[in-house]
């Protein structure tokens, strides 16, 4: 079947690449900027066409365990919600990534602390990088910047996750969430009825029994697990690394941003550079893992970096930890659902300058 | 005279009773007394003799049962605390052609999962939820729990369950039977052969109206907690009979129409 083109919203984008991807499960619970996607699915009913189950939870708590119970069968599912509904959903998170399970999580962020705002925001970038809920765990983190990157990183992500047995995110913002743009939407896929060996599909004859934990009472054996772990993180950051450049092969400064906040970047680039001040633009996709190798390169050769994120400043600390001292590195931010403008970016690297 | 020699008897025809084959051989961490093993046992001899072994999928809850994966030989999964029906939700709604049950506690089932048990409850999903009610938090040393009866004492309600400031005993199977989703409601119990038969009997059409699409079959087991009452087993069973029972009395509370 052929490619299709769609003028979609980012949310609706989602959800119909999943359908398209062969996802098995959806479960979900309302909240803006993000509740399209439930809707969408609610609406497109794939259980009769694709045998998609799509279900709405009774709270976010219940739907991330579903999406546990779901994954803890080899199936892909996948849940979504916004920042608050982020938050009760750690528990689950963490329990899946202890349990080594693949699983979809998009969280079109919202501004916060608190009920906070329903405008955009990547005030979660904290939660979703560093772990989230408790215990040493990372999750595979995409970062899109578009509404064609919403629908791609779908597929993007399970095949990530069902690679590396573990929990990714889409983490998203409301702007991308909403606004429309041209998609191009690959055709369906079967689902596959092909289930992983360590799935709990119900015990043949055949094998041993599977037993889907997170519990091991031994500190020996709990602390060699938490070592496997870290592994297996090390080998994502040697072999799942994205990002993207623009302008930064004669960049004296460089724009770290992603989502959003790099499409601002990139017109910052051009308005800068029709100024004469040769800046660039590094935009990470991956989160975690980040492009730490990439930023160190760069920061041999540039003056300042400056990160630019709908926050107070918290993708800003990864890039010091990546530059490692080796060149200034600086934040600029807009918080609570205040999108920055391409403008406004110019002028604080213009100040940077000047104090320089 | 020949001596006696117990190879003799050992013979299949004598057989009056077996381990069943659900079970695995590790020896479990329950205390001299505790309800949940037979509990255990109980459902294990169900899933062999209705030969489910192959297409059960088992959720352990967060209490003394957590660790049900090493006792029975069937594919589980460990859900968090109080999410077990969560988990068996999408299971069942994934693989509809499984058996799915989840095994849970009385502070797991009536405390921090209630909103996930009334509502998988009310949605109907065709599992069986199995919940062993002891009056008590077993597994972290005796706290009250939602279901401990009134003037009984715990580790946090040292001076008995005061009704003003603490509430009174859930009774989640009453609750649950007002919900359309559920289609069979009982209590049972362990302590005694009698029990054990009925309980036996209860999971059997638990499991009958499962592979019919019933709905919610809730079968809750009144049990009790030796260790954490501070009871011998024998004083904790005639405890339970003169205090759990008459708040949370046996037999079934609702069965599908035209039983
Ligand atoms: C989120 C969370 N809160 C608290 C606990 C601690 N905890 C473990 S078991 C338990 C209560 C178990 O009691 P019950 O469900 O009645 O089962 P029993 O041990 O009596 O069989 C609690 C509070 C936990 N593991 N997770
Ligand atoms: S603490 Fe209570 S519930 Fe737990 S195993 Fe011991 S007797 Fe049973």
């Amino acid at each position: 079947m052929e490619k299709e083109l769609k003028l979609m919203k980012g949310n609706e984008a989602i959800a119909e690449a999943a359908i398209r991807y062969g996802a098995d499960g959806y479960f979900g619970y309302p909240i803006t900027p993000q509740s399209e996607i439930l809707e969408y699915l609610m609406e497109a009913d794939p259980e009769k066409s694709t045998g998609m189950v799509v279900l709405q939870a009774e709270s976010e708590v219940a739907a991330i365990n579903m999406v546990y119970g779901g994954a803890a069968c080899g199936k892909k599912v996948m849940t979504s919600s916004s920042s608050p509904g982020i938050s009760l959903k750690q528990e689950g998170i963490t329990y899946i990534a202890g349990a080594e399970l693949p699983c979809l999580i998009v969280n079109v962020v919202r501004g916060g602390p608190g009920l906070g705002t329903i405008q955009p925001a990547q005030s979660d970038y904290f939660q979703a990088v560093k772990g989230g809920g408790h215990g040493d765990y990372h999750l595979i983190v995409l970062a899109p910047a578009s509404v064609q990157e919403m629908a791609d990183f779908v597929g993007l992500g399970f095949d990530l996750a069902f690679k590396y047995r573990n929990p990714a995110m889409i983490l998203s913002d409301g702007a991308i969430g909403q606004m429309m743009e041209k998609v191009e939407l690959m055709p369906y896929q079967k689902r596959s009825e092909d289930l992983p060996s360590w799935a709990t599909t119900g015990k043949p004859e055949t094998r041993e029994r599977n037993i889907i934990t997170s519990l091991d009472l031994d500190p020996n054996a709990q602390e060699k697990f938490n070592q496997k772990l870290i592994q297996k993180y090390r080998e994502i950051e040697e072999k799942e690394t994205r990002y993207e450049e623009f302008q930064t092969e004669d960049a004296d400064f460089i724009f770290v941003a992603y989502g959003t906040s790099a499409r601002i970047c990139q017109k910052a680039v051009q308005l800068a550079r029709e100024e004469g001040i040769k800046v660039g633009l590094l935009r990470p996709v991956t989160l975690f893992p980040f492009p730490k190798r990439r930023l160190n390169q760069l920061a041999d050769k540039v003056k300042v970096m400056m990160a630019v994120e709908m926050s107070a400043g918290q993708m800003v600390e990864d890039v010091m930890l990546s530059v490692n001292g080796k060149t200034k590195v600086c934040h600029y931010g807009r918080m609570g659902g205040m999108i920055p403008t391409p403008d406004e970016v110019v002028e604080n690297l213009k100040q940077i300058i000047k104090g320089e | 005279m020949a001596e006696f020699n117990p190879k003799d008897i050992i013979k299949p025809e004598n057989l009056v009773y077996r381990k069943s084959k659900v079970l695995t051989d590790n020896v479990m961490h329950y205390c001299p007394g505790c309800g949940h093993g037979t509990a255990h046992r109980t459902l294990a001899e169900v899933i062999e003799e209705e030969e489910l072994q192959s297409r059960t999928i088992g959720i352990t809850p967060v209490g003394c049962s957590v660790l049900m994966y090493n006792y029975l030989d069937i594919d589980m999964q460990e859900a968090a605390h109080g999410r077990a029906p969560a988990l068996a939700t999408a299971v069942k709604r994934l693989m509809p052609d499984r058996f799915v049950f989840t095994y849970q506690g009385d502070g797991d089932l009536a405390a921090i999962g209630t909103a996930e048990t009334i509502h998988t409850c009310n949605r109907g999903e065709n599992i069986l939820i199995l919940f062993v009610n002891n009056g008590i938090y077993g597994m972290t040393g005796g706290q009250m729990a939602p279901t401990t009866l009134l003037g009984m004492k715990s580790s946090t309600s040292p001076y008995g369950r005061d009704a003003a400031t603490m509430g009174s005993p859930v009774k989640m199977a009453d609750l649950v039977a007002l919900l359309p989703g559920t289609c069979y409601v009982t209590r049972q119990s362990v302590h005694t052969a009698a029990g054990v038969r009925k309980l036996k009997k209860a999971l059997k059409k638990a499991v009958e109206y499962q592979n019919k699409n019933m709905g919610t079959c809730f079968i809750e087991v009144v049990s009790n907690c030796p260790s954490n009452w501070k009871m011998t087993p024998v004083a904790a069973n005639k405890w339970m009979e003169e205090n759990m029972f008459p708040a949370y009395p046996l037999g079934d509370i609702k069965v599908p129409a035209g039983e």
